[in-house]
Parts: structure tokens; sequence; C-alpha cells
């Protein structure tokens, strides 16, 4: 927990010390790892690359990460890496490109460490339906660490390294930060290019970096942010400059009655502990309402399995991951999936099938659709009133291992707080607050409005101690 | 209307999934619950709504008509099963 941050390690390679330092202690710590947060060490591949910066920076250059260990989500391709996102039927793929998030932070200077434990194809909230098997959250290894991205929550917060990369399509970094007591921002829809994601959600999944602190995770959001001409839906607008001064001071932020109802006691007291410590910070509290977020765990597992189940029709062992033995394509299709997919991408797969097919597209998929519309115009009017909007990330702290799996509603019913970001687009922040009385992390969420991403980070860093 | 283990053996097969009789029951019944719940979408009034396509506004985005190096071709098919040279390869589909 009392290793160096990531703009401290940069500043001291950019200033000299060898890169091979963090690069070697994050190395030695995912090697250690006890939580199976971990699902791969690149010992080698790190340490060229350490020397590679330290090459670059006696050859003058100054890297904005220079040397700084990273962890990344294994739904992110990376060249000549496994990339599996945690499913039997991506075993043995070895990703023929690198995503450009990886690329840029390497371009900055990071250096990847190693791939970590996610949610088969980032369909969970606990990390447990990994093939894997589940990641623990490190303050109490009986409990998840939330999920999907719950490896690279864990190994953050664990000290493993600085930073990590997840993917978010509807709470899979803002919930396992919560859970584990990181930071963890899902960028504005667009900010950053989706190109070598493994796609969940097109339409609403969303790289993006866990850290212990808010500085770093700018720090990494900067470094991989922008348009980019291989995802057509990545965003041309610019990062604007870090805020000087007060982020809090003279704020407007917006909160929601409804989020506070169904809280763990804890978490509705650490909700109002921070509204207090938001006014004393000189910030205004304004009720804001978003009368169609009740809708939201509908339409969003209505469009994420209708996205889903069509992404995945990729998989059917003719060009790359498992294929079964079988006499006829039909069969080999049939057979693959079925051997290669696990329960959960099964359920979301005939879920996304079904809201997609003939007789049922309008009800179900056009319909959750328009009602992400209404979705995005709450959004819109409240962020008219206020600057963003404060709520819980879960409902709850990290629960048992096993607690919800048997029950899809309930784990699905979980992601209430987070989803409505991903289908209006908007940022959202998660920011260790407080502990229960069992020493669990309670996170809470600032969501801004689009591309609002730099401010909600200084709100967050205003939030949260250096 | 409660989703029959017939119309979960349709979906199956559209999805290109072999499951088992005992996924099919399963299937049925976990499919029932969630659209059951995600019933309530229809209380809503959405009249004259345009559905969302993508959150940003962007359409049509058009790339650049200029070449690019892709990805080559023994690269592509370093991850199939079977392959030959040139080409992945696949039980024969049409009959003579």
């Amino acid at each position: 927990m009392s290793r160096p941050t990531a703009l401290a390690i940069a500043a001291a390679v950019n200033a000299g010390s060898s890169a091979r330092v963090a690069v070697e202690a994050s190395l030695a710590a995912c090697e250690a790892d006890t939580l199976n947060a971990v699902i791969r060490v690149h010992r080698d591949r790190a340490l060229a690359a350490a020397d590679a910066v330290d090459a670059r920076i006696r050859a003058g250059e100054r890297l904005p990460l220079a040397g700084v260990p990273i962890a990344v989500k294994d739904n992110i391709c990376i060249t000549g890496l496994p990339a599996t996102a945690c499913s039997r039927i991506l075993k043995g793929y070895i990703a023929p490109y690198t995503a450009t998030a990886v690329a840029r932070l390497e371009a900055a200077g990071c250096v990847v460490v190693a791939q970590t434990n996610m949610d088969e194809l980032a369909f969970g909230s606990s990390n447990e339906t990994s093939c894997y098997g589940p990641a623990r959250n490190p303050v109490d290894p009986t409990r998840v660490p939330g999920g999907s991205s719950g490896g690279s929550a864990a190994v953050v917060a664990a000290g493993y390294v600085p930073v990590s990369l997840g993917s978010d399509t509807g709470g899979s970094i803002r919930q396992p930060a919560s859970l584990c007591g990181s930071v963890g921002l899902k960028p504005t829809y667009g900010r950053v290019s989706r190109y070598g994601l493994i796609a969940y959600g097109s339409s609403l999944d969303q790289i993006g970096p866990f850290a212990n602190n808010a500085a770093d995770a700018e720090a990494v959001l900067r470094a991989m942010a922008g348009a980019d001409p291989l995802d057509s839906t990545s965003a041309a607008q610019q990062m604007e400059p870090t805020p000087a001064g007060d982020a809090l001071r003279g704020a407007r932020i917006g909160w929601v009655e409804a989020h506070t109802e169904g809280l763990q006691a804890e978490v509705r007291a650490a909700l109002d502990a921070t509204k207090a410590r938001l006014q004393a910070a000189g910030a205004t509290l304004v009720p804001v309402t978003l009368p169609h977020e009740r809708f939201a765990v509908s339409a969003y597992y209505i469009i994420g399995t209708g996205e889903a189940s069509s992404n995945l029709s990729r998989m059917d062992g003719i060009r790359f991951g498992h294929r079964a033995e079988a006499a006829d394509l039909r069969q080999i299709y049939g057979k693959s999936r079925a051997e290669g997919f696990g329960a959960e991408a099964k359920r979301r797969i005939m879920l996304g099938t079904y809201v997609l097919s003939t007789g049922y597209y309008d009800a179900y998929y056009k319909k959750a659709q328009q009602v992400r519309r209404l979705i995005c115009q709450d959004y819109e009017q409240a962020f008219t009133t206020c600057d963003a909007i404060l709520g819980p990330v879960s409902p709850t702290t990290a629960f048992k291992l096993g607690e919800k799996l048997s029950d899809p509603l309930q784990m699905y019913l979980s992601d209430i707080f987070t989803i409505a970001t991903n289908l209006a687009g908007v940022p959202g922040i998660s920011i260790p607050v407080a502990q229960d009385a069992q020493g669990l992390p309670i996170g809470m969420q600032l969501q801004g409005p689009m591309f609002s991403d730099v401010r909600l980070l200084a709100m967050a860093r205003a939030l949260t101690p250096q | 209307m409660p989703i029959s283990e017939q119309h979960v053996r349709h979906l199956a097969h559209l999805a290109r999934l072999d499951l088992s009789d005992a996924e099919i029951a399963s299937h049925a019944h976990d499919l029932d619950a969630i659209v059951g719940y995600m019933e309530q979408l229809t209380t809503v009034d959405t009249t004259g709504i345009d559905p969302v396509a993508n959150v940003a506004g962007l359409i049509n985005v058009m790339r650049a008509d200029t070449p690019t190096a892709l990805l080559p071709t023994a690269v592509a098919l370093g991850n199939a099963t079977s392959h030959s040279d040139h080409a992945f390869l696949v039980p024969k589909v049409v009959e003579r």
C-alpha cells in the first residue's frame, strides 16, 4: 500500500533512476500474487521494455509515465501476448495487434508487467465467471473484488502496481474500484479508443484506469485519450488542461434522492459524510432527478446483451479460438461455442439473441434505445443545474464469494447505480471515501457531463488524500 | 408470455449454441425471470422518441481512402485451428 505513485516513479525515472527498480518491484509482487488477480506475468518483456525506457531517457526524452508498471485486463490486446478475456473459447489466442490505449501508454513510458483476471468476456459483477477461477478482494480474500475488472482493481489496491487498465460497460471499472478501495474512472464514451478491446457492448464499452489516487488516474487517461483512426467512435475532443485551484469551491454537486434508498447503512452514512465534506469544501449541493434511471437496468441488459450476442458471433471456432471436433460446419459452430462459453456468457448470448430476434426487436431493443434517449435527456437536464452528480457506486460493500452467483437477476440489479452512466455515455469516477465496520472499502461516484473527465478527476483529487 | 423450452431451443439454434437439455431448461427459467423484469419498459411512453444509436451523435464516420498496412496473411491465419497458406479451412459446405 505504501508503494510510490505512478507520477513519483515517472519523476524519478525522468531524473535518471532506472525504470527497472519499480518494474522489478511490481514483477515480484505480481509473481507472489495470492489473490488470483494476476493471470500472467511478463517478466522478460517487461524488463526489456524497462531497459528501452531507460535508453530513451538517456537519449534525452522525457516521458509522462516513464517506467510506470501497469497491469492490463485480459480483454485488451497486446501483440504477441495471449488475450482470452478469461474465456475458454479464447484459450490459446495470441493477439496479432496492440490496443491503441496500450500502444499510447507504452509510448508514454508505461511498462506492462502483467495481465489481470476478469469475469468471462466482462460478463459479471464479481469476477467469479472467469475461466481461471475467481479473483479475491485484497482487503478480505473471502470476498469478491467486484467485476468485471476485478483483477485490475485488486492489483492496484494490493499495491502490486500503481496503475492498471480495465474496461467498463455497465460499471466494470467503478464497482470493483469501490469494492477494493481504489480510484476507477469510466471515461466519456469515445474518449479512449476501443481498438484492441475485445468487444462486449460496443455502444457502451470504454477502457479506463485504476489508480490509488486521482492524479495517477489522470496521467494514465491523458496518455491514452484522443481520436484514433482505428476506432470510428473515438472522439476528437481535446483533453482540457488540469484546472488550477480548488475544484470543489463553488462547484454545484447534484444528488438524487432515489440514490439514498436500498443502501447498506454504512454506504448511506458514507454518502451523507461525503455530502458534508463537499459542503465544507465550498460546494453547493443541488437535488436533481433522473426520472428514467429506474429503467436503466432493463435497458442496459437489452442493449448490452444484444450487442454482445452480435459481437460474440465472431467466436465460432473458425478463424481463432477454441474449435470443437465435428463433422460439419454447423456442428463446429454449435459445439465450439457450447464448449467455449461459460454459463453467464451463454445466458447473455441467449438473452441478446432473444431481444434481437424477429418479432421481438421493436418491443425490446428499439424500446430500450428509446428509453436510453430519455436517460440521456435526464442527464442533460440535470447538468443544467449542477456540475457533477454524487452518488453511491454499489449498494453494498464487497460480498462473499458465491453469495450472488446463483441468482443472475440479483447480480444484474447490483449494477443499478453504475449502468445509466454508460447508457448516457457520460464519465463516472469511483472514489474511495470510507470503510464499513469490517474495514471493507466504500466508494462514492461522481458523474459529469460529456467530456468533463478532467474536471471530475480534479474533484476526485480534492476529495482524496494525496 | 412465458418463454417455452421450444422457444429457447430456437434461440439456441439462432445463437449457434448446442445446449444440453438441462441448459435449455435452466435458460428458459432464467430468461423468463429476466425478460419478466424487463417488461417494466412497456410502462414508459416512448412515442416519438428517437432511439439512440451513438451517444456522441456521430453519424457515418468515414476513414480516409488511403492504403494502409493491414495484418499480413500469415498473422491473420495464425490463430486458426485449421488453415492453408492463404485461407481458413472448414469442412466442405456445398455438396456437388
